[in-house]
């Protein structure tokens, strides 16, 4: 409840910081979805020269693109560990957050928040029920509540790896360079994994499990019974990941002393 | 460096004030890329993930067009050796070519810092490219032949065999370079009338990273976007360099893309120092 609580507190005044600088707020909004474009017009490109991508329609391939925006957007938007480094380190914001009584990686989530993310997920709804309609699934009572679990689970496992990558930086003084590389990899998460050798599918499925956000679980509503069990995987590995990351963080926590003066 | 650059100007009296600063200032500009690419090596450990993330983009992208391929010949006018081929070099120069210069002129803009620069008696934009080129050599030689080398082992990429071929690829390679250099550039110098340019940062790489030809080769596009892609300067950053490396353009031609990058490197130049001229008379700081 005191959660909940402080993260109305924080988004008024996002709100109330974002009235500012309105054009900002629009102009993020549009980049954010230009660069989710980019993997929209790869597909639409391969599929004028293609039927099937590895066995798998147009539609379906747009239907998976389609559920991997809404956790994406929901991660982007509620955790964002962006420059976390320099700029709660390296800066000293650390020490003010470690002196206030809520949990530090909370704050520091909250601090972040960034509501025109969740455009990317609401665009993912749409695009999936266009290409799911075009591809006459139906809808079964267990659908959106399975959604939502998948969904939430899919946050879970972006959240556990980018927690655990960020706190490397208690650790060591630049390991940076690996976060933004991270994100060009977590897009291959979309596209059917068994197009992949054998090496960069385990790498997808059970290292940094970036499947787990896309297909996997979209698989499930595409009624794909070869990846109906990683379907049913995904809660599992979503607590796993997300139980490392926060591990991961808390002792970095424990070793952090300040970065001086 | 200033105590090197001291015993530069002590050491040459006798070339007159005019020469001896001259000198200087070419001393200067070459130390920027030295003390950058001494920097970049002192990381270097942080730049090795790269090697293996960008070997990961080859490897995924290769087996994403193999799927494509099935069992066409070729499409677009790549065969499917082609396409390997392009697939590594692309993500390869991008290794080399990508910088950070639109950041960090951002920030020098909106730190306040950029002042400073302007007093300093050296054109800011030169010094940029120059630390550039410094990290652009650290990139060629950490990271993109080391990279090349793991991405010929795991896949079936062809090196060009003729002499031409290699020598047109580097050369365009170097332009390569410039040109995103300069588009970054352009791109960091519009911190000076849009305050927070980060969605323009953002557009810009999406646009560079499309419409180069990295993520699709040009000629896959459909027709009408192809050919509004080949009046835009980003096909010389990615698809044209590619195109002379996989063998597509040969002899003659590739003095033809060599031109059409040499013409693009001259035109840039002028909004570069048109924005530059109007910057100065722009100049204020925010906050500070």
């Amino acid at each position: 409840m005191y959660y909940l609580g402080l993260l109305a507190e924080y988004l008024k005044n996002y709100m109330k910081t974002r009235l500012t600088y309105r054009a900002d707020f629009w102009v993020e909004m549009i980049s954010d979805l230009l660069f989710q474009a980019v993997n929209f017009i790869f597909i639409l490109v391969i599929f004028m020269h293609t039927d099937s991508l590895g066995g798998w329609s147009q539609n379906e391939v747009i239907f998976v693109y389609g559920f991997f925006m809404v956790p994406y957007g929901i991660f982007g938007c509620f955790i964002n560990l962006w420059g976390f480094s320099e700029r709660y380190i390296v800066k000293g914001e650390m020490d003010r957050v470690l002196t206030r009584p809520a949990h530090n990686l909370f704050q520091i989530f909250l601090e972040n928040v960034d509501p025109p993310a969740l455009a990317g997920s609401a665009i993912g709804i749409v695009i999936m029920a266009i290409s799911g309609a075009n591809l006459g699934l139906s809808l079964e009572w267990w659908t959106l509540p399975a959604m939502l679990l998948l969904s939430i689970s899919a946050v879970a496992i972006y959240t556990g790896i980018y927690t655990a990558l960020t706190s490397l930086s208690f650790y060591s003084d630049a390991p940076t360079g690996i976060l933004p590389l991270m994100y060009n990899i977590q897009s291959y998460g979309r596209y059917p994994v068994t197009i992949y050798n054998r090496a960069i599918q385990v790498l997808l499925t059970w290292v940094i499990p970036f499947a787990f956000v896309g297909v996997y679980p979209a698989a499930l509503f595409l009624e794909r019974e070869e990846m109906r069990s990683m379907a049913l995987l995904t809660p599992a590995v979503g607590a796993v990941f997300l139980a490392i990351g926060l591990l991961a963080w808390n002792h970095g926590v424990k070793r952090y002393k300040g970065a001086g003066s | 460096m200033s105590d090197s650059l001291m015993a530069q100007a002590g050491g040459r009296p006798a070339g007159g004030p005019k020469q001896g600063k001259r000198g200087l200032l070419l001393g200067a500009y070459f130390d920027f890329i030295r003390i950058r690419f001494l920097t970049m090596l002192a990381y270097r450990v942080n730049y090795y993930s790269g090697i293996l993330i960008y070997t990961l983009n080859i490897g995924v992208n290769y087996f994403t067009w193999k799927a494509i391929y099935g069992g066409d010949e070729s499409l677009g006018g790549f065969t499917g050796a082609q396409m390997t081929t392009y697939v590594a070099v692309s993500w390869m120069a991008r290794a080399f070519y990508f910088n950070n210069l639109d950041r960090e002129i951002s920030s020098d803009i909106r730190d306040g810092n950029i002042a400073i620069q302007f007093i300093r008696p050296y054109n800011y934009v030169l010094v940029k490219m120059m630390q550039g080129l410094g990290e652009g050599l650290f990139r060629f030689l950490m990271l993109m032949i080391p990279g090349m080398a793991i991405a010929m082992l795991l896949f079936p990429v062809q090196l060009p065999t003729e002499l031409s071929a290699w020598a047109g690829f580097l050369t365009m390679l170097f332009f390569s370079f410039l040109i995103n250099s300069q588009i970054n550039v352009l791109t960091g110098l519009s911190a000076f009338f849009v305050e927070n340019n980060e969605g323009v940062m953002r557009m810009k790489r999406v646009i560079v990273d499309l419409f180069s030809g990295l993520i699709v080769p040009i000629s896959l596009f459909p027709g009408w976007l192809a050919r509004v892609l080949e009046v835009l300067p980003f096909q010389a950053i990615t698809y044209l360099p590619g195109s002379v490396f996989t063998g597509r353009v040969q002899g003659t031609g590739i003095w033809n893309v060599l031109g059409i990058q040499v013409f693009w490197f001259l035109l840039l130049l002028v909004p570069i120092i048109a924005l530059n001229r109007a910057a100065r008379k722009r100049l204020f700081v925010q906050g500070g």
